[in-house]
């Protein structure tokens, strides 16, 4: 009964950090993410559906500092989660599965994430500006 | 999609993961389509007044969206949550009450989002 002294499988913290890990945890963080996102989805079409009144405060919410901020972060991660997912599905047919896909696809995730959130954001914030210019 | 051997034995973790990974993919697969039409109809409507979001959420087919939407959404988001709750939760009772929490507020919030666009759709007084 020596078990104290038989070698250990390294711990968590042990390991070098690597891209395909690193995009395995930030999937299912995506995922969380998304999830209190959703809740906020629900939210905002019953305070549509109540009135004016309910509306205006979800309104105000998301308008607000904090509420942008998760609105970005959730754009984000809804975009991680929906490209990292299409990585997942193609590994799941059997393809891209050796090393040097998963690196590329890694990386392409990581970039089109990148891009459709700015590029929503842009096209967003344009929309705002119409929308608020047309108000008048 | 059990192999026949497998189904005669019976034996495996508990006996329904084929399924759950298989809707779990059905629902990712639809929800390509589905999240991209959202992102979109949300960039549209930003900046909106009051009255211009209800008008678009109670037209036919956004309103058809956004059910879809939400039975989708509140699917898969009941069985990620529970591969989690399964990886970090270890205690037996906790792990089923946890589960089972988590579908019956993945079921509340999804019809409380259907009806809500069916109250725009069909129409109630404001």
């Amino acid at each position: 009964m020596r078990s104290a002294e038989r070698p250990l499988s390294p711990h968590l913290q042990i390991y070098r950090w690597q891209l395909t890990s690193v995009m395995s945890i930030l999937h299912r963080a995506a995922g969380l993410a998304l999830c209190a996102g959703s809740v906020l989805l629900v939210v905002w079409l019953v305070a549509a559906a109540l009135g004016p009144e309910a509306y205006r405060g979800v309104q105000n919410f998301l308008g607000s500092g904090i509420g942008v901020a998760l609105l970005l972060g959730w754009t984000a991660a809804l975009f991680y989660h929906l490209c990292n997912g299409i990585r997942h599905l193609t590994w799941d047919t059997g393809h891209a599965l050796d090393l040097r896909s998963t690196y590329i696809g890694g990386w392409v995730v990581v970039l089109a994430t990148a891009i459709l959130t700015a590029a929503a954001w842009a096209a967003g914030i344009s929309h705002w500006v119409f929308n608020f210019a047309s108000g008048f | 999609m059990r192999s026949p051997l497998g189904r005669a034995i019976g034996l495996g973790s508990a006996k329904e993961g084929v399924e759950h990974w298989v809707v779990q993919r059905v629902t990712a697969i639809a929800l390509v389509p589905l999240a991209l039409w959202f992102v979109a109809a949300m960039i549209q409507l930003t900046g909106a007044d009051f009255d211009t979001v209800q008008e678009w959420a109670g037209q036919p087919l956004p309103a058809i969206g956004l059910i879809l939407l939400l039975i989708a959404t509140f699917y898969h988001a009941a069985l990620g949550l529970q591969v989690i709750i399964e990886d970090y939760v270890h205690g037996e009772l906790a792990r089923l009450g946890l589960v089972i929490l988590v579908r019956l507020a993945c079921i509340s919030l999804a019809v409380a989002g259907i009806v809500a666009v069916l109250a725009m759709a069909l129409g109630t007084p404001d």
